[in-house]
């Protein structure tokens, strides 16, 4: 079993976004309609402080993903108001539609004074196929808790067996490493569920997927689909500092299988990703996004300096 | 008119005049009494020295008082019962108010935890800590909160007060509304909300504001303090104006509203009875209202001037709720 490489298939130099050639189209997200494969991504602007603001856009896509049919140039939807979660950019941006709408989890930045950010989950939906989409409420539908203390973002809902369920990532803390200048945080995979998709009840504290590089290794943006009669998450992670400069502390594409989406067993070989050096993808693989489309089974995912460059896609063969 | 007074009995404990604590140098906020065999707890939130900076932390710590005598102190504090929370944590910057309440064997604190934000000062949630030696100290269960901002409470989740009617905990609080931005510093308004519990950590929002707002649309509403009474709840409160508040105009007072079911309340402000002295520590504001009762007298503690900047005051009622 293995993943298929389409290359890179977003380049943000190549269009007009927000943000006047910053680049960054980060977590790719799609939504497959009947004849076009709407991918939303997160694009950056600078703020009037020179700080980056995350914005949602999206790019509709030929189903085969090797045609770029038209570009948004507008954020689907405004920065969150002063003092809220998201007042300081949404990334990631995770779509998905229930009954004539598409709701979409948004994950909000704000920051903080004594380290850089703290983030919560939000819930928008679209009544206009996904164009442009507002908030269900100005706050967010999940944040911390008591065993999960910050940094609850990265969500991913799908219904299966009649519920909802959100994969997320959750912060256990900040650390202050030798050699860094600012504290580095470190977050892992969680998980809730819900019977109408806006009241949650998680899975307090509970790392799904056991660690690779130890206690402080950070995992990030899950996302989860059917196949066969099991399940395969894809979820990208890293060391918890070093991680900007040196490439072999980076993001790295993680892999979980699961029979009953309660145990996992993780196998980050299987199926099989082949990282190539020098390429766009060579240094790093992150925010993986699992679909279907036409009935394959299709990762989006981006590659080198956070998705400074664009995402890419890949197609499961071999299951 | 009201069938009751409240007399003004003074101030037992003024934060200026103790020495050897240094995470106590001013503030004696939000009262929150507990009642032990022999003497009153006061559980308050009080601040060492402010930073270079001029930021300050806050802390909660405890003052037992006489039951015979609610203005004399019989012991306090050696140390703050919380530390600060962890990097990154709800509560790294500080720990107010806080409500204690009786939970099989131990005795479980909720408090609000604050942060320090980029673009508003802070922002809080409710966390919970419990303790094992009679109130004393208090450990935390986990770094996180246990009440924080939800989809229509977006932040500024603070002030609990926590009580149980019947077979279930209530959980009396305040959540932010807006930032309002006054002369170019941004000022929280807040409203009261309620949330119910079968076991105190899994809790059910009403999501409603619980008192209507009277002296304008962005009044702040804090320390909703309910106590059951003649076969009703009494909710004293204290309430503010959105801009300008430091003075004694537009500052903060005494609120009152009833109920029969504690999810619909009636407000009548002209019930909370307190009035501003003519001069001294509380001759400016009236806030954070606690009602307490030991031996068969009812009893207010309250704050003044600065906002507990110089302790708390207790009165007594005369009357009956």
């Amino acid at each position: 079993m293995h993943w298929r490489k389409f290359g890179r298939i977003f380049n943000p130099f190549e269009h007009e976004l927000p943000g006047a050639g910053a680049g960054f189209a980060q977590s790719p997200q799609a939504v497959v309609f009947e004849d076009f494969v709407r991918i939303y991504f997160s694009t950056r602007a600078k703020g009037v402080d020179g700080k980056f603001l995350s914005q949602v856009a999206f790019a509709d896509f030929s189903k085969d993903l090797q045609q770029v049919l038209r570009v948004n140039t507008e954020p689907v939807l405004a920065l969150g108001g002063l003092g809220c979660f998201d007042e300081h950019g949404i990334f990631p941006f995770s779509p998905t539609p229930v009954g004539n709408e598409i709701w979409a989890y948004t994950t909000g930045w704000s920051r903080r004074v004594a380290v850089s950010v703290e983030t919560a989950v939000g819930l928008v939906i679209s009544r206009d196929g996904g164009a442009t989409f507002e908030r269900a409420g100005p706050g967010p539908v999940l944040g911390p808790s008591i065993h999960e203390p910050c940094l609850v973002g990265d969500a991913f809902v799908r219904r299966f067996d009649g519920r909802f369920h959100m994969w997320t990532m959750f912060g256990t803390g900040w650390k202050h490493f030798p050699g860094e200048a600012a504290p580095d945080r470190i977050y892992k995979i969680g998980h809730a569920s819900s019977l109408d998709g806006i009241h949650w009840t998680k899975d307090e504290g509970r790392a799904l997927v056991p660690d690779r590089l130890g206690p402080d290794e950070c995992q990030a943006l899950p996302a989860v689909i059917r196949v066969g009669q099991r399940y395969l998450m894809v979820f990208c992670y890293r060391e918890a500092h070093g991680f900007r400069t040196d490439p072999s502390r980076g993001y790295r594409l993680g892999q979980a299988w699961s029979d009953d989406l309660v145990n996992w067993a993780r196998a980050d070989d299987l199926p099989r990703f082949e990282l190539e050096a020098g390429a766009w993808d060579g240094d790093m693989v992150c925010y993986p996004h699992l679909t279907e489309i036409d009935g394959r089974i299709v990762l989006l995912y981006n590659g080198n300096a956070f998705g400074r460059e664009g995402f890419g896609a890949a197609v499961l063969e071999g299951a | 008119m009201t069938s009751y007074r409240w007399t003004k009995l003074g101030r037992p404990f003024v934060p200026q005049q103790i020495e050897g604590r240094p995470w106590l140098r001013s503030f004696a906020q939000a009262p929150h009494t507990l009642l032990l065999e022999d003497r009153i707890r006061v559980y308050f939130s009080c601040r060492p020295e402010p930073d270079a900076r001029g930021q300050f932390v806050s802390y909660s710590a405890w003052v037992d008082l006489d039951r015979r005598d609610p203005l004399r102190v019989i012991d306090m504090a050696d140390e703050p019962i919380l530390p600060l929370g962890g990097l990154g944590c709800f509560d790294e910057f500080g720990t107010y108010p806080v409500s204690v309440i009786q939970q099989g064997e131990v005795l479980r604190a909720y408090y609000a935890g604050w942060t320090r934000c980029e673009s508003v000062p802070f922002d809080t949630a409710i966390g919970t800590a419990i303790s094992r030696d009679g109130g004393k100290t208090f450990q935390r269960e986990g770094d996180g909160p246990v009440l924080a901002a939800s989809l229509n409470e977006p932040f500024v989740i603070s002030g609990p007060k926590i009580r149980r009617f019947g077979n279930q905990y209530q959980l009396f609080y305040i959540a932010g509304r807006c930032w309002k931005m006054v002369d170019g510093r941004a000022e929280p308004v807040y409203k009261i909300r309620m949330a119910t519990s079968d076991d105190g950590l899994n809790w059910q929002r009403e999501d409603r504001d619980l008192i209507e707002s009277r002296i304008e649309v962005d009044e702040a509403q804090a320390s909703p303090d309910v106590f059951e009474a003649n076969g009703r709840f009494h909710m004293f409160f204290c309430y503010r104006h959105s801009a300008g508040f430091r003075g004694k105009e537009k500052g903060y007072r005494i609120g009152y509203a009833s109920s029969t079911d504690m999810k619909h309340w009636t407000r009548d402000d002209a019930k909370a009875g307190l009035e501003l002295s003519e001069e001294g520590w509380d001759s400016e504001m009236l806030a954070y209202p606690h009602i307490f009762q030991v031996d068969g007298v009812t009893y207010m503690a309250y704050l003044g001037n600065g906002v507990g900047r110089e302790g708390f005051g207790i009165a007594r009622l005369e009357g009956e709720l």
